[in-house]
């Protein structure tokens, strides 16, 4: 299983992180600050695996991201490299070009799409279209609750002039 | 896309990012907390879209490292909102800040119970996944038949059945126990006609997890994975949204064979046949392509093919095939198909007899030792450490050696282990062992542990043919200018037992072999220091006819270590200086180190614990450790000549010389920078033991040489049979395959779950009327108490023991005193040492009387998992009690002087534990409280006297009870004495001991837990709750 999503910038800033088995928050900002310091320091033409506490860190660079997954020692690591690319590409067609400002403005949004592609550690759904199809829905859910507060307000404002 | 309508939220996440450094991001942070900290007091003025506004903010700065420790409840608040908007951010955020060892948790059980059962479905989708993400105990119990019921329903679309499925696989990994599984096998083969890949792809995890735990349960299932698997390589059926760069859903392939690997074997003739045909059709038809993600999509089921393969032990053509392809891999450039290959080529040394083809990848392995990538490096050192043998063995070990001193430091200790074994197991002859290993120590002095050392002497000294030639080697390294301290200690050793026999060769009189030794003697630590004394001291002896002039030098060395600050060394410069005098009476007690015991290289015990490390074991993972440790026994039983034999005699008796847990944390050590600590401590441990006798170097040797009178160690232990032996004593939750019990702490063992083996309250009960006992104990740490009492004043010995193999961390032990008690202890340690005790006095004076007690407050890591308890020390009143021989007329006159209240009261007692009065007169003894019998009239009754202690003051108190004989569970309990106050207390006291405790019969661990959660507040508060 996958126990936990890191993306971390170039610069070692942390843009997302997901933790699927139980990591006290000790814990987690010591693993986070391990891991970006061995995997920022790795060479370009390396492979994309990384030996870490009995377990293994499948990485890879997309621009001036560094996506993480971390998984047991006898899972499979090409699979979860594709994970890796099976997730950015949702990302990508959700935000058209996806480039680091966006997940860094639109954090929130990249929480609900990674709850979409993983839950528990595993992989969820492979089909990217019915990725998008649920987002959108969501989406839309959220702007129409947001529509009808404004007009609600619109109408105590009314109201209350 | 633009932040849809949250202004202050993005305003907050580009001040954040425009600050110039860590300082003002902090001080930016700190800020907008305190800004939410005040709003979200004053909540009534909080809108909706404001209060989602503050809980996104949250998340940004806990994602951002800092500690956010509020909140928690206004965001768990969202998710019983009426509205998805609000519904989703409670749960998103709440699934990222909190984990299943969160007590908030429980609130909102209810909330997320109704929203899975409710009709909304997009509720019940974010139900679902965070309960999937969060897993806990408690949502397994109260929630696992829901989720079942919605995977199993046919009235759901697929979107809620996938997240069903994934959400019971997080209930049921973790919690096994708690999700009733009957019937499973049925519904699960039925849920495998699944059409939905999505869904399927969920429930095939679901599978595994299941598997993992009872395959035999799931044998029904094995045609239907082999169908899917069919469909999928034939591309038959599959839409088009689930092939990944035109491979039909890479994942659930190999997640479907992943399933298949759990299986034993598969016997069925026509399932098997498909499968092999399967399998076949994925080995031939992968190819390398341009586009990178069809490449490892395709070479992603390729591997997992290959690792069904060899787990399926398939036919010779198949088993060839494969090997020819890891052949190809281990060659490639491409770095991470190259790195899975030498992986996966070491899997298939264990599984198959395949070392003669394998061998002639030999040089492209050693070349990938050279690679720039540290990962790449470690699987080829694992590979050439996995195929070495006997015909290789040179060769490897010396492309280790010359490695060595290029290889970065994360690797050398690791890789010196490794080429020590490795030369030890496959000497072809044993001079060319003491030639590889002197040459390691020479080359990573720094990297060698002691036990590699240690293993030489034993060889040498079980091998007389072998002791001129280590000894000449030993001398030749020593004359050096620079030498490590390893080597000094190893050549001091080997030249003061065996110098004598070159004593022919130029260079190597007895004379020039002392100056050799005295010229290090100087500059070395004292551990060294002792054992080149009693090299001295050695070579003197063996010095024939005697000579003058050696005989001044020598007891002009030891003069001046007559008064060495080490008290070791100066022990063996004092009497090797009174021996030397001696002459030759000194033969007898300088003689020759004995034999040693045949048995095990400490070292490959190492070995083997390394490769157990892993925290979760997968069918192939297990059976490959059986198979690694059997490889192990295999190759110590195969003699290929008669001297290497004896090298390779397994032996379990010297086990407790090195701890388990120090071994496999020095396997990691390369990995994890904290364990070397436990390697030096570890080393400390067995320097400590030998500098505990005047020349016993190696006192675990010594003692291994007397067990030999003991009932010999069988000698077929293989290394897994003795790891077994010696495994750490498990909680429940972490009782899985033992050698990764480590590992599994790491991840599972959550506070709640390190339970006392038996109450606590128990414990305490038992203490308040004896003097020693247990105060707590787990399945890590034992705290004992033994305590003596005098007067007002008292000393509690608190012990405590460590029965884990790994230390413990992170100690803290403080013992809390109510007002009316002092107390004054030692400090606790901060670790303690595997199986080590340490002891913490206590000093105690009591001031005045009450129920509280003296609270001890515990803490402690085990791995990451801290530990808090909070025990009642038994200061209670009774202890402070002296029995007072009354007479008869004296208690008359006292007892009518303490008229009535307060300072004689009388009670009605009930509940009382039905005993016979003689039990009852035993138990007050135990209190300290002294009966008279015989002075009251009515056979009935009891009455006894003692005196409270309290500062400089002692109080007379008098004690009367009348029993009903027809009723043992009442009686009448009348309590006096002249201070009001201490009358009370003792009757309370006395009551408590006599009613039946209603936490008797609660199970240990809510006892636990309320003791806890009440001493948070108040000592007293603890006994206030029992009464």
């Amino acid at each position: 299983m996958i126990h936990f999503v890191l993306l971390i910038s170039r610069q070692g800033k942390v843009r997302l992180t997901k933790w699927y088995s139980p990591y006290t928050q000790k814990e987690r900002t010591k693993v986070i600050r391990e891991l970006s310091g061995m995997i920022l320091s790795r060479g370009p033409k390396l492979c994309n695996f990384l030996e870490w506490r009995g377990l293994k860190v499948v990485y890879k660079r997309y621009a001036s991201l560094y996506f993480c997954m971390c998984v047991d020692t006898d899972d499979n690591e090409l699979e979860t490299l594709e994970i890796i690319h099976h997730f950015v590409e949702i990302l990508d067609r959700y935000f058209g070009n996806v480039c680091e400002l966006d997940l860094i403005f639109n954090f929130h949004k990249a929480y609900y799409i990674l709850d979409e592609v993983l839950i528990a550690g595993e992989l969820q759904e492979t089909s990217k279209k019915s990725v998008a199809r649920v987002i959108a829905a969501q989406d839309t859910l959220i702007e129409h609750a947001k529509e009808q507060s404004s007009s609600l307000s619109n109408i105590i404002a009314q109201a209350t002039k | 896309m633009a932040l849809s309508g949250m202004r202050g939220l993005s305003v907050f996440i580009s001040d954040v990012r425009n600050c110039q450094n860590k300082e003002q991001e902090r001080v930016r942070v700190d800020k907008e907390l305190a800004n939410i900290r005040t709003r979200f007091k004053n909540e009534r003025g909080l809108s909706v879209y404001e209060k989602k506004k503050y809980v996104w903010k949250i998340l940004y700065i806990y994602m951002l490292g800092y500690d956010v420790d509020f909140g928690h409840m206004e965001t768990m608040a969202l998710i019983s909102a009426p509205k998805y908007a609000e519904k989703q951010v409670g749960y998103i955020v709440t699934s990222c800040l909190l984990n299943e060892n969160h007590n908030f948790l429980q609130l909102v059980i209810n909330t997320v119970r109704n929203d899975i059962v409710g009709r909304n479905e997009t509720f019940r989708c974010l139900a679902l996944t965070m309960v999937g993400n969060i897993g806990g105990r408690e949502f397994s119990e109260s929630l696992a038949p829901d989720v079942q019921k919605l995977l199993m329903s046919s009235s759901c679309r697929p979107i809620v059945r996938k997240k069903a499925a994934l959400c019971m696989l997080r209930l049921y990994r973790k919690n096994p126990d708690v999700v009733n599984t009957d019937g499973w096998p049925e519904c699960m083969a039925h849920l495998l006609n699944e059409r939905d890949l999505g869904v399927l792809i969920a429930v095939m995890s679901l599978l595994v997890a299941l598997v993992a735990n009872t395959p035999e349960a799931y044998w029904n299932c094995v045609p239907k994975c082999v169908q899917i698997l069919e469909r999928l390589t034939r591309g038959q059926d599959v839409p088009q949204d689930y092939t990944y760069y035109g491979i039909p859903s890479p994942w659930l392939q190999v997640k479907t064979m992943r399933v298949l690997q759990y299986f034993p074997s598969i016997e069925d003739p026509s399932i098997r046949k498909s499968l092999l045909n399967v399998l076949q059709t994925i080995l031939l038809r992968t190819d390398v392509v341009k586009n990178i993600n069809k490449n490892n999509a395709s070479h992603a089921v390729l591997f997992e093919a290959l690792s069904l393969v060899m787990h399926l032990d398939a036919e010779k053509d198949l088993m060839s095939q494969c090997i020819v392809l890891l052949g190809k891999f281990v060659c490639v450039r491409e770095p991470n198909i190259r790195y899975l290959g030498l992986e996966n080529m070491t899997r298939m040394l264990l599984v198959a007899d395949v070392v003669d083809t394998i061998r002639k990848y030999q040089a492209q392995i050693i070349a990938s030792l050279k690679d720039p990538d540290n990962s790449i490096r470690r699987r080829s050192l694992d590979l050439l450490y996995a195929m070495c043998d006997v015909s290789n063995a040179k060769n490897i070990v010396e492309e280790l050696l010359q490695y060595l001193t290029t290889a970065d430091f994360g690797i050398r200790e690791e890789l010196a282990l490794k080429a020590a074994i490795l030369s030890e197991k496959f000497a072809p002859d044993l001079s060319w062992y003491v030639d590889a290993v002197l040459r390691l120590i020479d080359k990573a002095g720094d990297f060698v542990s002691d036990d590699i050392w240690y293993r030489v002497v034993q060889v040498v000294t079980n091998n007389d043919d072998l002791q001129a030639y280590a000894a000449e080697k030993a001398r030749n390294y020593l004359d050096k200018p620079a030498v490590h301290e390893t080597m000094v200690k190893v050549s001091g050793y080997l030249l003061g037992e065996y110098s004598h026999l070159l004593a022919r060769r130029p260079g190597c009189s007895s004379k020039e072999i002392f100056h050799i030794i005295k010229e290090k003697i100087s500059a070395v630590t004292t551990v060294t220091k002792a054992i080149l004394l009693s090299a001295c001291v050695k070579v003197l002896m063996h010095c024939q006819p005697p000579n003058q002039e050696l005989f001044e030098q020598a007891t002009a060395t030891f003069r001046r270590y007559e008064n060495s600050v080490d008290a070791e060394v100066q022990q063996r410069a004092v009497e090797f200086l009174a021996l030397s005098r001696n002459g030759l009476a000194m033969v007898d007690i300088m003689a020759e180190m004995p034999k040693f015991p045949e048995r095990q290289s400490a070292l490959l015990k190492k070995a083997v614990d390394t490769d157990g490390d892993a925290p979760e074991v997968s069918a192939t993972k297990l059976r490959l450790q059986q198979q690694n440790s059997m490889a192990l026994v295999v190759a110590d039983r195969r003699p290929p000549n008669g001297d290497l034999h004896l090298l390779s005699v397994t032996e379990a008796g010297a086990s407790n010389q090195y701890p388990k847990h120090a071994a496999v944390a020095e396997s990691q050590a390369s990995e994890v920078p904290h364990s070397s600590q436990s390697q030096v401590h570890s080393n400390g441990a067995t320097q400590q033991h030998a500098s505990g006798t005047p020349h016993g170097d190696l006192l675990g040797d010594l003692i291994g040489t007397l067990a030999i009178d003991a009932p010999p160690a069988e000698p077929t232990t293989g290394p897994s049979d003795s790891q077994a032996l010696e495994a750490p004593p498990k909680s429940p939750a972490i009782s899985a395959a033992s050698a990764d019990s480590l590992a599994l702490v790491v991840l599972d063992a959550a506070p709640t779950q390190v339970q006392p083996l038996k109450s606590v309250s128990e414990w305490f009960r038992e203490l308040s009327v004896k003097d020693s006992g247990v105060l707590y104990e787990d399945p890590y740490v034992q705290i004992g108490l033994k305590a003596e009492w005098r007067n007002a004043q008292g000393r509690m010995v608190l012990f405590f023991g460590n029965k884990f193999t790994a230390p413990l961390r992170n100690v803290r032990g403080s013992v809390l005193s109510p007002p009316h008690i002092r107390t004054r202890s030692a400090v606790v340690p901060e670790t303690i040492p595997p199986r080590a005790q340490v002891q913490v006095p206590v000093d105690v004076a009591c001031i005045g009387a009450s129920r509280e007690t003296a609270v001890l407050d515990f803490s402690y890591n085990v791995e990451y998992t801290p530990v808090k308890v909070q025990l009642k020390l038994p200061t209670l009143l009774n202890k402070f009690l002296q029995i007072a021989p009354v007479s008869a007329n004296e208690f008359v006159a006292w007892w009518r002087a303490l008229g009535g209240p307060p300072s004689k009261i009388q009670e009605v007692v009930r509940g009382v534990r039905p005993m016979p009065l003689t039990d009852m007169a035993d138990l007050f003894i135990r209190l300290h409280v002294g009966v008279l019998p015989g002075l009251d009239p009515n056979v009935n009754n009891i009455v006894a006297a003692t005196t409270f202690y309290s500062g400089t003051a002692a109080t007379l108190c008098l004690v009367r009870v009348e029993t009903d004989p027809l009723d043992r569970t009442q009686m009448r309990l009348t309590v006096a004495s002249e201070v009001p106050n201490t009358t009370y207390e003792l009757k309370e006291l006395m009551k408590e001991q006599l009613v039946d405790i209603p936490s008797l019969a609660q199970p240990s661990r809510t006892s636990a837990s309320s003791l806890a959660a009440m001493g948070l507040t108040a000592p007293a508060a603890a006994l206030a709750g029992l009464i």
